[in-house]
């Protein structure tokens, strides 16, 4: 793969990157917040594989097997949180669990 | 003998410990008087046994290590006493005088409440004291000025309920501090300079390490001076004392005139290697005592108060101790000590015996006629004021100060102004002592006998005043009799005093003339008190401001408080709220503001959360941009 490719697929990852962490700062339902960290992952996921391919290495491809794994356990993980959080609350809103203020 | 010895000290402090622990309510007063009056008297019988077997074979034991504090590597901190000629007599006099005096108290404290109390801490008083003086190294002899400081002011203060004791307690507590404060800076000099503080290393180093006259020992000496003028309540410190007659009699007689407050003498006499090197501080020890037998017997003159005069005439006696050490006639000075632990002690307990028999009264002016209504009190009160006056030829404290008198005149050491304090104040003493005596035995009854003294008390009287009479046979003047008993025990502990030429043709001459000045003292007393009392009153009157000046002790204590206690306390008064500790508040004050700030930002809110990681991720990646090139 040559530079020019590489470049076009960095940029893109790094949109991708600024769009999840945009949503993740101006949603407040928690459904999209982790579907937006998810969008994070795939946006570093794909940096790994376009970098990888750059340099003809297969460490890329390694690291990027690692993200769709720890992504499945935290979503897994995730997904138990928000059910408990809907539970004790009746509502999605990240902002209503503000209990532990200081 | 030397298995014995380590027992001296502490059976008293055992007694103390028995008296402390039972305390009043579970030990029946006969048992308390027993346990009391017996640890001393057993520690008393052994003095005597060691002393009987030093004067048959000579032999004295040196040294002995009652345990091993500690011992790390090649240093070894042992307790040990050192037991010698010097510290016998004092051992001597502290526990037989003392167990007399514990015998006299049986009777004296008898309808105390705090019965055991008092014992315990007579006790611990004499275990303390013995500390002192038998201590091998100046680390153990401090632990026992501090323990007699302790006892003088749980003593003074035996009467708690009283305010003004609590207060005299207080004062002496305080002065005295002033002097030991000195005295431990003296002892960390010395230990800075010669790496030790046992005693006998001390005196066997300082002369190999200084030059006579160097300023190292002069300042030492000074400082210990220092401790020892707080202790002996010498001019300038000497204000403590008189207020300590709060204190119940035999207190008086035991801690404060017999053997507490001549511990500065003994801690001059110990070290007078190191005075020998320093000539100008040994000076000025003469010339404090010449102030103060001077200053004090001044006040004596005055007082109206029997225990008041008692003190101040302690305070001129332990002046004349003083005088001594600083001619350099330091086994004078010793036997001085002992004399006056026997003539003093005696005043103090027969004192006690007029006051409690006529309703605790102080004022001799309100006493009188006693001279036929206690006649035992009476006899034995005249021999001791014989021994103070100095009246010649039959009482022993002619003999010692006498000859405190004579070498004054005599030593190489000494100078004209300290004879001519000497020989003034031998005439001062005469007449505040008769005037003493003549105004509590003579003239009318003014006030009622209600209690007569018991066995117990009379006995202890009679043996001290036969004390007082014959103690002084042990060492005469070389114009007559030449008997050097006395001041033989010291030839190997204690310099000998080196005299001025050609001046023993005069000897005889100064003792007459002394004698004679101290009869015309008494006469004089005679004359004004019981003769004329009118003239009496006419000198009061028309010298009413000296008076005053006098009775008020010189004004000390005025001048104390105005130039520190006033100070201070305005400065107390000012910095009430402590201007250090505004430092620390406002740092509390300000890691409390922090805090309220910071937990601020902690709201809750996942997604400020959020925002901080991103804004810090941003922050690190900007910062690690700048700085790699």
């Amino acid at each position: 793969m040559n530079a020019a490719i590489a470049d076009q697929a960095l940029m893109l990852a790094g949109i991708l990157f600024v769009l999840g962490l945009i949503s993740v700062l101006i949603r407040r339902n928690i459904i999209f917040m982790l579907i937006s960290v998810e969008i994070m992952l795939n946006a570093a996921g794909l940096a790994f594989i376009a970098a990888g391919a750059r340099w003809g290495q297969p460490d890329g491809q390694v690291m990027f097997v690692f993200i769709l794994t720890m992504a499945a356990a935290e979503v897994s993980v995730g997904l138990a949180l928000i059910l408990q959080i809907y539970h004790q609350l009746k509502t999605l809103d990240s902002d209503a669990a503000d209990k532990m203020h200081g | 003998m030397k298995d014995f010895l380590w027992l001296i000290p502490t059976l008293p402090f055992l007694g103390a410990c028995i008296l402390i622990i039972s305390g009043n309510a579970n030990l029946p007063r006969r048992a308390v008087s027993i346990v009391g009056c017996g640890s001393v008297g057993a520690a008393a019988i052994l003095t005597i046994v060691i002393m009987i077997d030093f004067l048959t074979t000579g032999q004295i034991p040196e040294y002995t290590v009652i345990v091993n504090w500690f011992s790390v590597d090649n240093l070894s901190v042992p307790i040990a006493l050192h037991l010698d000629t010097l510290s016998l007599v004092f051992v001597f006099v502290i526990t037989f005088v003392g167990f007399l005096i514990h015998v006299y108290s049986i009777e004296f404290m008898h309808h105390d409440e705090s019965f055991a109390r008092f014992f315990a801490y007579l006790n611990l008083f004499v275990s303390a004291m013995l500390m002192l003086v038998l201590a091998d190294s100046l680390i153990l002899m401090y632990l026992g000025w501090e323990g007699v400081g302790l006892c003088s002011y749980l003593l003074i203060g035996f009467w708690y309920e009283e305010e003004k004791n609590g207060y005299a307690a207080r004062k002496a507590f305080i002065i005295t501090r002033i002097g030991d404060t000195a005295l431990a800076v003296g002892l960390f000099m010395l230990f800075a300079e010669l790496g030790t503080l046992r005693i006998q290393d001390i005196l066997t180093l300082a002369p190999q390490q200084w030059a006579t006259g160097s300023t190292t020992p002069v300042t030492i000496c000074l400082l210990l001076l220092g401790g020892a003028v707080g202790k002996s309540a010498q001019f300038p410190l000497q204000t403590w004392l008189p207020d300590a007659m709060a204190g119940p009699s035999p207190v008086s007689a035991l801690i404060h005139a017999a053997t507490m407050v001549t511990a500065g003498v003994y801690l001059i006499a110990r070290m007078n290697g190191l005075y020998v090197l320093a000539p100008q501080a040994q000076l000025w020890v003469g010339i404090v005592g010449a102030i103060t037998l001077l200053i004090a017997g001044c006040s004596a003159l005055t007082q109206y108060d029997l225990k008041r005069v008692l003190a101040y005439s302690t305070i001129s006696q332990i002046g004349y101790m003083f005088l001594a050490l600083g001619i350099g006639a330091w086994s004078s000075a010793v036997f001085h000590f002992m004399i006056h632990a026997f003539f003093k002690a005696l005043l103090f307990l027969a004192a006690g015996a007029v006051i409690m028999a006529l309703h605790h009264e102080h004022d001799m002016f309100k006493m009188g006629g006693l001279r036929k209504q206690m006649p035992a009190v009476f006899a034995t009160f005249l021999i001791g004021s014989a021994s103070l006056a100095a009246l010649p030829l039959i009482s022993a404290g002619f003999y010692s100060k006498d000859q405190i008198i004579w070498l004054s005149f005599a030593s190489q050491q000494s100078n004209i102004w300290f004879f001519l304090a000497a020989v003034v104040g031998a005439f001062i003493t005469a007449i505040y002592t008769f005037r003493m005596v003549f105004l509590t035995f003579y003239g009318e009854a003014k006030t009622s006998v209600s209690h007569m003294p018991g066995n117990l008390i009379t006995q202890p009287l009679v043996i001290l005043a036969v004390l007082a009479l014959f103690a002084g046979f042990i060492e005469l003047p070389h114009t007559f009799g030449h008997v050097t008993l006395f001041s033989d025990l010291f030839s190997t502990t204690l310099p000998p005093v080196t005299l001025r030429p050609n001046v023993e043709s005069h000897e005889w001459i100064i003792q007459t003339s002394t004698g004679l000045l101290t009869l015309v003292g008494i006469a004089m007393a005679y004359y004004f008190y019981v003769i004329q009392p009118k003239i009496a009153d006419d000198i009061h009157a028309s010298t009413i401001e000296t008076h005053r000046f006098w009775y008020a002790g010189w004004r000390f204590d005025s001048l104390y408080d105005a130039i520190i206690v006033k100070p201070i306390l305005f400065f107390a008064r000012v910095n009430k709220h402590d201007f250090i500790d505004k430092l620390y508040s406002a740092l509390v004050e300000l890691s409390e503001m922090m805090s309220a700030l910071f937990s601020r930002s902690q709201n809750g809110i996942l997604r400020w959360y959020i925002m901080g990681i991103v804004a810090g991720a941003v922050i690190i990646i900007t910062f690690t941009l700048i700085i790699t090139p």
